[in-house]
């Protein structure tokens, strides 16, 4: 069953991108489609027997055996795995179907389904690996298919830029994770979840020296392991690829930079609770970066122009919400948002893919008045954007709100500090949501929209669907939060000292209802400036001058890091490769040596001159030296 | 038929082949294409045979197949054979990658065909000879006489500066083989025997380790080729023919880590910790400094040649942990290597064959015009850059981990080539396979029937080791281990 649910994906990537021919036109499209949907239904009964409580390893047979390196490819199905599936298979399958009508005009459609399902396959794995080094296999494997799908229209080479920049930020982070899978290894000895987990406890005093400071060794395995999951998740300094993977079509965007791989970060730290649990400086810097993160997204997200370049801010600052729930021990919360975030998420995607479908036009000062033209999509924006939002009785109310109390009540510095920038993000969150929602559907302008239709219904379908899971899915998921059910098993560990979900049954009633009031005057500002009077806007951006220009150039990180990291490692390069290997290698080496040869071979050539009196002179000159030298001995002067 | 002589087969058939070619009489044309056939059916012969002896052979790290002649008594020169689980893959490595070799070079080799590919099987005999020698002696004559028909094959078949490259190549490598020889003098002379199998688990005093271990890693690393010594191989890369630089990368390179873990780490172990120290810095420098310097090359194949060097810096950085999970992962990093660089250079050769240009700047939009071309080049970077679930991650997991017990920041350095190595592939796989068509590219086919047969090959094994890495793993485990034992021994004892 288990491995049927992770393989079916493989098996229909394998076909539609090696046999499209032997598929056909509507095979290579539907054979991938339908292959992911019975994953999703297998995925569904696997889910249901998790939280029913079963739980086991599946071992298919040895992958890398070397000293006590043991590992093999084996699936793992807990109930923190179970509901992963259940979302990826879910959100995939959508997507699949989605494509087939969004891809329809491409002549690429069999290598893009090939790459969706291939992606499909790589987080299932990551999901239900039981390793880390299978967990690293999934990792490589959705950045690998992210890369294939940024650039999937190999033309443009803007995509071709950004998909390197994903590739390449996302190793940066993978550094981070294979050190600290090192380190798990020097220290356990063992790279097997259940091995590891177990025995994390008793590893929670032991220090590693480094540069002679003495380190808690679990502190330095979460550092490194967060450093992976920051590149993954696009968190603060290492978000820069997520915005421009919008190169990408736009159901790629849904699936993978919103709803399914930029949660893996997410996901490897809750998975890896029992080792998070025992540190402090690890879990206080996932904090601060998580809340860091959701406020300087939002922040960069309120000036954006390009739809899809929005609601791409918008991610990085819903995930950086994830990770200051689980810095505050509230794994659940994390995971619930995940879950919200990803139906919601996706729907906007999706209801932005329509609007692009339809316009061509991704400048949302470019659109306006559409919710004559498009009803289906502005309704499902709306649903997606009060969900984003907040505002109940939407998922994201739930997600967020239980984040947020869980911050307040932690009753830490950071964890105070990260719920006074989530309440400002909030604000932030819902000042976009419907800057978009108003500059796009409602606001009247002179263009004209004529021929302006919805999109085909297996894009719609997809929509309606997520737009259930964008209402429904926080209400039907809080038993995930809640506290006197066992609902997780063992799959997360929570030490006693760390019960924060726990006591946001005793939050004040002001802190539970400022999340919702702080949206409402969020859209409610929007509203003034964008509808009431529109003139503000203009004034705003002129009056902020210096905040609209930061927030506008996203801090120019992006510019920063091209000339402080990048121009000079090529200048480096360039540098090495002329200077030191031809220049003084080569120089000194091989050249240098043959060059001496000639030289000194040249000018011995010299003294065969052939001339008998420069031969007797020499003679004559030797004959002095070597008497003299004798005389001196003879005297005694040495 | 384990009765049967089956190393001095493997040895001697490719040069009765050779033999063979040198007779074939007729027309220029019917020779060129005789010669062809001949070379490719005696590589094919002496493939199933290796593949024979790996399958038969048992892994409990012993040596088998022995054959013992003596030759020279007086000096105790004898004709000794035999192989255990590391020389056997190397031995497979070669007897694999010179069929492929001879089947690449089928049309791009238009003139003197008969001597190449009698110059192939002499390099065949002759490697298979270096891997399965038992004798020091031995070993060194197939050692230096490799030279001999890579400096022919470049210097004939080369590129406008082959001579240029010739020379360098040959200059380099003989450099370091005269300080070999007379270390192996000076060892067999205080241990009284040529016998690689003694004097594996010999004792030789410590202050003469010290002195012998320098003569040996010049040797050794410059055929690795570890930095600084690794300028010959740009060069050579880029003016040998294709097949020229597949088998040099492909299996000459090998040589070096194969001498490392031969004979520098078994037969001087004190020296060998002594000098890890060295060994790990030159190997960071290597990974770090070549990889920087293939990100900014405009030649195909020196940045390939580059990454070779920080290929096998990873390596040398392995074999000298002294780990199991290192030495393990130092080997299958050489075979990993050995068929990605080698499937990497075939590449660009297709596109040689047919624009006669190896500058980056002349392609573009490959895809476009050779969707499988495309496919199977990115197979191959994916490995390089060490992707899991293909050969190159293997390999590089287990020495990083490895690094990473001896020294935290070991692992960080070097590790900082993974990164690098994802930028300089990718970027050379963009700028020639994506973007819009270049036009000074005209018209160009996709591969053909011959080059996917070529290229088959590679591609399952690259997915083979990737994803059951334990078929090969499983031949040199426990030579490693009877290897690290036997160090841990004489170790504690001195």
């Amino acid at each position: 069953m288990l491995s049927m649910a992770v393989f079916l994906p493989l098996i229909g990537s394998i076909l539609s991108g090696l046999f499209p021919k032997f598929l056909g036109k509507k095979g290579v499209v539907w054979v991938p489609s339908i292959l992911c949907v019975f994953s999703f239904i297998i995925s569904t009964f696997l889910f249901h027997d998790a939280i029913s409580g079963e739980s086991y390893e599946f071992h298919i047979f040895n992958w890398i055996q070397s000293s006590s390196i043991n590992i093999s490819w084996s699936l793992k199905l807990d109930v923190l795995s179970g509901i992963m599936l259940f979302i990826v298979s879910l959100v995939s399958s959508i997507i699949h179907i989605y494509s087939i009508g969004y891809m329809s005009h491409d002549p690429g459609q069999a290598r893009f389904f090939s790459y969706l399902s291939l992606f499909t396959f790589s987080m299932l794995i990551l999901v239900s690996s039981s390793n880390f080094v299978q967990l690293f296999l999934g990792w490589e494997g959705v950045g690998l298919c992210s890369y294939l799908l940024i650039g999937f229209w190999y033309k443009k080479n803007e995509a071709n830029n950004a998909a390197i920049k994903a590739f390449i930020v996302n190793r940066i982070g993978d550094l981070g994770l294979i050190l600290g899978i090192c380190a798990i290894y020097k220290t356990f000895g063992s790279l097997v979840y259940s091995e590891v987990f177990f025995r994390a406890y008793s590893f929670a005093p032991v220090d590693i020296l480094i540069l002679g400071q003495p380190i808690p060794v679990l502190e330095l395995i979460g550092f490194m392991l967060f450093i992976g999951a920051m590149g993954k998740s696009a968190q603060l300094g290492l978000h820069t690829w997520l915005a421009d993977a919008m190169e990408g079509p736009t159901p790629v965007s849904a699936l993978i930079h919103a709803a399914t791989m930029v949660t893996a970060g997410v996901f490897l730290v809750v998975r890896c609770s029992p080792i998070y649990e025992y540190t402090t400086y690890a879990l206080g810097f996932i904090t601060i970066i998580g809340a860091l993160t959701a406020i300087f997204a939002a922040s960069i997200a309120i000036t954006q122009n390009d739809i899809k370049k929005i609601i791409a801010y918008s991610t990085c600052s819903q995930l950086g919400y994830m990770f200051f729930a689980c810095g505050v021990s509230a794994y659940s919360a994390g995971i619930f948002h995940l879950m919200t975030h990803a139906f919601f998420k996706a729907l906007l995607f999706l209801g932005a893919g329509s609007v692009i479908h339809a316009l061509s036009e991704q400048n949302i000062k470019n659109m306006g008045g559409l919710s004559k033209h498009l009803p289906f999509t502005c309704i499902a924006m709306w649903i997606g954007c009060l969900a984003l939002a907040g505002i109940p009785p939407f998922a994201g109310f739930f997600s967020k709100d239980i984040i947020l109390e869980a911050a307040w009540s932690s009753h830490t510095l950071l964890g105070s500090i990260s719920f006074y920038l989530g309440i400002v993000t909030a604000f932030l969150t819902a000042f976009y949501s419907w800057r978009i929602i108003f500059l796009v559907f409602h606001v009247s302008t002179k263009n004209n929209y004529e021929g302006v239709r919805e999109s085909p219904m297996t894009m719609l379908v997809p929509i309606g669907l997520l737009s259930f899971g964008a209402i429904f899915s926080g209400w039907l998921g809080l038993d995930l939060v809640d506290t006197t059910k066992d609902f997780w098993v063992d799959s997360i560990t929570v030490i006693a000292r760390h019960g924060t979900l726990q006591y946001t049954h005793h939050v004040p009633l002001l802190i539970k209802l400022l999340p919702t009031i702080i949206a409402v005057s969020g859209i409610a500002l929007a509203w003034i400036i964008y509808v009431k009077f529109p003139k503000l806007a203009t004034i705003f951006s002129i009056k902020l001058r210096l905040l609209y220009v930061i927030s506008y150039n996203k801090y120019w990180f992006d510019e920063i890091y091209e000339k402080y990291i990048c121009d000079p490692i090529k200048s480096l390069g360039k540098f090495l490769w002329e200077k030191g290997d031809i220049q003084i290698i080569d120089k000194f080496g091989p050249d240098g040596i043959s060059n001496f040869c000639i030289n000194f071979a040249s000018r011995l050539r010299k003294l065969q001159s052939g001339y008998v009196y420069h031969y007797a002179f020499s003679m004559f000159f030797g004959l002095i030296i070597f008497i003299s030298w004798h005389f001196l001995v003879f005297l005694g002067v040495y | 038929m384990t009765n049967w002589p089956i190393l001095s087969l493997m040895i001697f058939i490719p040069f009765f082949g050779a033999i063979i070619i040198s007779l074939i009489g007729g027309d220029p044309k019917t020779v060129s294409s005789n010669s062809k056939i001949v070379a490719l059916w005696t590589s094919l012969v002496v493939l199933i045979l290796s593949i024979f002896s790996w399958i038969t052979m048992p892994t409990d790290g012993e040596f088998y197949f022995l054959e013992e002649l003596d030759l020279i008594s007086s000096i105790g020169l004898s004709y000794r054979l035999g192989v255990d689980g590391i020389s056997l893959v190397f031995i497979l490595l070669s007897t694999f990658l010179v069929p492929l070799c001879i089947l690449a070079s089928w049309k791009s080799i238009t003139f003197r065909v008969r001597e190449y590919m009698i110059l192939f099987l002499i390099l065949e005999t002759l490697l298979i000879g270096t891997f399965c020698a038992l004798d020091l002696i031995l070993f060194y004559i197939f050692f230096e006489s490799l030279l001999i028909p890579m400096f022919l094959i470049i210097g004939i078949w080369g590129g406008p500066r082959r001579v240029y490259a010739a020379f360098k190549f040959f200059l380099y490598t003989l450099g370091g083989s005269v300080l070999f020889l007379i270390a192996i003098i000076v060892m067999a002379n205080v241990s009284e025997t040529f016998d690689i199998r003694i004097l594996l688990n010999a004792n030789i005093p410590e202050t003469l380790q010290l002195w012998l271990w320098p003569a040996f890693f010049v040797s050794f690393a410059i055929k690795t080729p570890m930095w600084p010594f690794h300028t010959w191989l740009p060069d050579a890369h880029v003016e040998a023919p294709t097949a020229g630089s597949v088998i040099l990368a492909g299996v000459l390179l090998k040589v070096g880590g194969y001498g490392f873990i031969r004979f520098s780490i078994p037969m001087l172990p004190y020296a060998s910790e002594y000098y890890s120290l060295l060994v790990y810095v030159l190997s960071v420098i290597a990974i770090i400094y070549t990889s920087l310097v293939a990100l900014m090359q405009n030649d195909m194949k020196k940045l390939i040649a580059y990454s070779s060097v920080a290929h096998m810096g990873y390596v040398t950085l392995g074999l000298f942990t002294f780990k199991q999970e290192g030495m393990d992962g130092a080997m299958t990093q050489m075979i990993s290597h050995g068929i990605v660089s080698a499937a990497l250079f075939l590449c660009v050769g297709v596109l040689y064959d047919r624009k006669n240009s190896r500058l980056i700047s002349d392609y573009g939009g490959l895809v476009l015009r050779m969707p499988k071309y495309a496919l199977v080049f990115m197979i191959f970077l994916l490995s390089s850059i060490g992707l899991p679930g293909t050969s190159g991650f293997v390999g590089e997991f287990l020495i990083l981990i490895s690094a990473y017990q001896i020294n935290e920041f070991l692992a960080l350095f070097s590790g900082v080539g993974i990164i690098l190595g994802a930028c300089y592939m990718l970027w050379l796989y963009k700028r020639v396979i994506l973007g819009s068509i270049n036009k000074k590219i005209g018209d160009i086919s996709d591969i053909d029937i011959r080059e996917f047969f070529i290229f088959l090959p590679l591609v399952v094994l690259v997915l083979w080791i990737g994803i059951y890495p334990e078929s090969f793993i499983s031949e040199y485990r426990e030579s490693i281990s009877n290897l690290i034992n036997s160090l841990n021994e004489r170790i504690v004892i001195q």
